[in-house]
C-alpha cells in the first residue's frame, strides 16, 4: 500500500538532494571543523557554506545564525538565554497556544519566580495586539510569539508585532519553526530579534535547528563547553546535519513561490471537497492567514483518533487534536484556546502537505474521507438514526 | 502509535452489533462528548430471562469501539446475573489486553452493561445516575467509583487510577485526594511517590519556610487553578502571614463556595504550617478581569 504522507506539520521527508549532500560527512569528511590539521580544518568551510544557505533564506547576515539541535533547543535557549542576560527583568510575555517547546519552558520559569503572562486568542485563533501592547511593561525581558501554529497553521503578523514590542526595548522571540520554509520571511526588514526553526519541518534531517540572533542581541549562552558557533553555543557541530539543513534552505528558497501555490492549491482542493461532502464539519483557524499547506477540520459527534486509524488503513498519515491520540484526557490546548467547542476539538483532524504531494493523493482522500465519516457517524450515538 | 492488539482492531474496524434495539428491556447510557467518549447500550431479554440480543453505539478512539463491540458478544446469551459478574479486567483480557492508558474504555463498558441492567430492574425508569461524592469535577467521577476501580483492579498509584477511570487526568486539582482514597482502600500496599508532596519538615528556617510555600504554590495549588484559566503569584511573606496575588479568571471569579483564599490557605497549611494564613494583595485585587471564555 502506497503511503500518503499529509503530516508535514510533525516531520518531513529528507530531500534526496539533501541526503546526497550528507553522505560525505560520515565516512569521508569526519573531521572535527577545531581541528588543526587541513583534514579536519576543511569541514569548517562547509560550515560557513550551509550558514551562507540559511541566511539567504532568512534574508540575515550569516553571522546570525547560530546551528542547535532543533527547534526545541533554539527555544530553550532563546528564552533563558534573554532572562539570564537580564537578570534584573522578571516577566515574560507569550501566548496560550505556543508550541510546548515555549510554553513548558514559560511554566518552568514561573515555578522559579518569573512573572509569564500568557495571551489568549480569538475563535480565529489569532491575538489581540492592543492586549499584547498592555501586557509589556518595564519588567518584559522578553516577549516569545510564535510565528505560525503548528495545529491550525494559523499566521500572526509577526513583522508588526516584533516592531511594537522591539520599539519599548523588549527582546523579541519567534518560533518559526512551521513558518520557514512555508512562507517567505525577511529578517532584514523586519525587527525580529530571535528566531527558531527546526531542520526536519523543511525536508532537511533531524536533530539540526538554527536560533537567529540579530547583531547586538544580548544573550547568555545556553550549552557551555567550547568554543564552537563563536563561544555562543558549545558542542562539536553536527556537520553532516548542518550541511543537510544548508540545502534544505537553499530547496526552500527555490521552492518557496511554487510551494505556495501548488501545495495551496491542492490543500484547499481537499478542504473544500471535505467540508461539501461531510456535513458538520468545519475549519478550525484563520482561513485568510493561514500557512499554505495546514487544514484543521474537526468532524462533529465522532472521535479523531478513531478518525486517524481510519485514514491509516489506506496508508493516508495524519494527525489529531483529540485527547485520545495524546495520551493526556484533555484535546489540543491551542483548540480549547481558541474556544472551539469540546466536541469539535475531539473530532478535530489536521492535515499538513508538502511539495511532495500530488494532487491524486488528494483526490484519493477525498473519496475515502466522506465513507469513514459516515461509518464513525453510523456508530455514534450522538446522530440520531435514518 | 498505540499498541493495539489485533482482536482490538478487528473489532474496531468490523464492530458487531452496532445501532439501538427498538423497545429495549434495558438502556444504559453513559459518558458525554465532553468527556471524549459515550456508550450507548441497549438489550433486549428471552422469555427465560437471559439476553437475547444487545446493540451499542459509541462515540470514542478505537478502544472505546472495540470494546463496546466484545462487550455485547460476551453479554449474549448470558442472564442478568451472569452479565453483572462482568468485570472491566474481563473485557480488556476478551480483547487480549489494552494499553494502559486506554482501560478507562473497559470501565465505561462495565459501568453502561450495570446502567443498562439497573434500568431494566427499575423498570425501566430510572436513569444512571451518579452514586456519592464527586471527586474529580473535570470527568465527573465519584468516590465509590474511583473506590471500585481502585479494588477491582489492584491499582496503588494515582496515575493508574487516571488510566482506569479518567478521574485525576484533566485539572489534576483532585490528586491529593484520589492517593488518599487509594490508601483507604489498599492500606499497606500504596506505593510512596515523593516528588508528588513536600515533605514536612520539623522546624523550618524563614527562608525553608518561603521556599516550601513557593514550591507548595508551584506543585499543589497553580496546576488546578492553570487549568480553569487563572494562576495564583506568590508576593511576600511576613511571618506566618502569605500574600499571594490572582491572576487571570481567578482573581475574580469563585469556582465554589469557598473563595480561592480558603483553598491556597488549606493547601498551605497542609503542606507547610498550620499556623500560615493568606492574605490577597489589594494592588492585584484591582486589576482587570481577563478571562476570555
Amino acid at each position: 500500500m502506497k503511503t500518503i504522507y499529509f503530516d508535514n506539520n510533525a516531520t518531513t521527508k529528507v530531500a534526496e538532494e539533501v541526503l546526497e549532500e550528507m553522505k560525505p560527512f560520515f565516512c569521508e569528511l569526519y573531521g572535527n571543523p577545531s581541528s588543526m590539521h587541513t583534514f579536519g580544518g576543511q569541514i569548517s568551510h562547509k560550515i560557513r557554506r550551509s550558514r551562507e544557505q540559511v541566511a539567504d533564506l532568512l534574508g540575515c547576515d550569516p553571522s546570525e545564525i547560530i546551528f542547535t539541535s532543533g527547534g526545541t533547543e533554539s527555544d530553550n535557549a532563546a528564552i533563558k538565554g534573554t532572562l539570564t542576560a537580564a537578570p534584573n527583568k522578571r516577566t515574560v510575555v507569550t501566548t496560550r497556544i505556543e508550541h510546548p517547546a515555549v510554553l513548558a519552558v514559560c511554566r518552568e520559569l514561573e515555578n522559579h519566580g518569573y512573572t509569564v503572562v500568557e495571551l489568549g486568542v480569538d475563535k480565529y485563533g489569532q491575538l489581540d495586539l492592543a492586549e499584547l501592547e498592555e501586557s509589556i511593561d518595564d519588567d518584559t525581558a522578553v516577549v516569545t510569539i510564535m510565528y505560525a501554529n503548528n495545529e491550525t497553521g494559523v499566521i500572526f503578523p509577526i513583522d508588526e508585532i516584533a516592531e511594537m514590542v522591539t520599539s519599548k526595548g523588549v527582546v523579541f522571540h519567534t518560533d518559526a519553526v512551521q513558518a520557514v520554509g512555508k512562507i517567505p520571511l525577511n529578517l532584514a526588514k523586519s525587527n525580529i530579534d530571535l528566531l527558531s526553526l527546526s531542520g526536519h519541518k523543511l525536508h532537511g534531517p533531524k536533530g539540526v535547528g538554527v536560533l537567529y540572533v540579530r547583531k547586538g542581541t544580548r544573550l547568555s549562552p545556553f550549552m557551555l563547553g567550547g568554543h564552537q558557533e563563536g563561544g555562543r553555543r558549545a558542542g562539536t557541530e553536527n556537520v553532516p546535519g548542518i550541511v543537510g539543513l544548508g540545502k534544505a534552505c537553499e530547496l526552500a528558497a527555490e521552492n518557496l513561490e511554487e510551494e505556495n501555490r501548488k501545495v495551496k492549491y491542492i490543500r484547499d482542493k481537499l478542504e473544500n471537497a471535505v467540508l461539501r461532502r461531510c456535513p458538520d464539519c468545519r475549519v478550525n483557524g484563520d482561513k485568510e492567514n493561514r500557512l499554505p499547506n495546514t487544514s484543521n477540520v474537526s468532524f462533529e459527534y465522532i472521535e479523531g483518533e478513531a478518525i486517524l486509524l481510519m485514514l491509516d488503513r489506506y496508508g493516508i498519515c495524519a494527525s489529531s487534536g483529540s485527547a485520545c491520540t495524546s495520551g493526556s484526557l484533555e484535546p489540543s490546548h491551542v483548540l480549547r484556546a481558541m474556544g472551539v467547542p469540546f466536541t469539535a476539538a475531539h473530532g478535530s483532524i489536521r492535515f499538513s502537505l508538502s511539495r511532495y504531494n500530488t494532487e491524486e493523493e488528494v483526490d484519493y482522500t477525498i473519496e475515502k474521507m466522506p465513507q469513514i465519516v459516515n461509518q464513525l457517524r453510523e456508530l455514534s450515538p450522538f446522530v440520531a438514526n435514518k | 502509535m498505540w499498541d493495539y492488539t489485533d482482536k482490538l482492531k478487528e473489532h474496531f474496524f468490523n464492530p458487531r452489533n452496532v445501532g439501538e434495539i427498538e423497545n429495549p428491556d434495558g438502556v444504559g447510557e453513559v459518558g458525554s462528548l465532553a468527556c471524549g467518549d459515550a456508550l450507548k447500550l441497549t438489550f433486549k431479554l428471552d422469555k427465560t430471562g437471559r439476553i437475547k440480543d444487545a446493540k451499542f453505539k459509541t462515540f470514542g478512539c478505537a478502544s472505546a469501539i472495540a470494546t463496546s463491540s466484545v462487550l455485547t458478544e460476551m453479554i449474549k446469551g448470558k442472564t442478568l446475573d451472569e452479565a453483572a459478574k462482568v468485570t472491566n479486567k474481563d473485557i480488556a483480557d476478551y480483547l487480549g489486553g489494552l494499553p494502559e492508558q486506554k482501560m478507562h474504555c473497559s470501565v465505561m463498558g462495565r459501568e453502561a452493561l450495570e446502567a443498562a441492567i439497573e434500568n431494566y430492574r427499575t423498570g425501566g425508569k430510572k436513569k444512571r445516575e451518579l452514586e456519592g461524592r464527586i471527586v474529580c469535577t473535570c470527568f465527573g467521577v465519584t468516590e465509590k467509583e474511583i473506590q471500585r476501580v481502585v479494588r477491582e483492579n489492584d491499582l496503588t498509584t494515582v496515575e493508574q487510577v487516571t488510566n482506569y477511570c479518567k478521574a485525576g487526568g484533566g485539572c489534576g486539582g483532585c490528586q491529593g485526594e484520589i492517593e488518599k482514597i487509594i490508601e483507604r482502600v489498599q492500606g499497606e500496599k500504596t506505593k510512596v511517590v515523593p516528588a508528588l508532596v513536600p515533605r514536612r519538615a520539623e522546624k523550618l528556617t524563614n527562608i525553608q519556610k518561603i521556599q516550601l510555600i513557593q514550591q507548595t504554590i508551584n506543585e499543589q495549588i497553580r496546576p488546578a487553578l492553570r487549568a480553569h484559566g487563572g494562576n495564583i503569584e506568590l508576593i511576600d511573606v511576613e511571618g506566618n502571614k502569605v500574600i499571594v496575588a490572582f491572576r487571570g479568571m481567578c482573581a475574580q471569579c469563585m469556582l465554589t463556595e469557598f473563595t480561592m483564599k480558603d483553598v491556597v490557605e488549606a493547601k498551605l497549611r497542609e503542606f507547610v504550617d498550620d499556623e500560615l494564613f493568606v492574605e490577597e494583595d489589594k494592588d492585584s485585587a484591582q486589576q482587570p478581569h481577563n478571562h476570555r471564555e
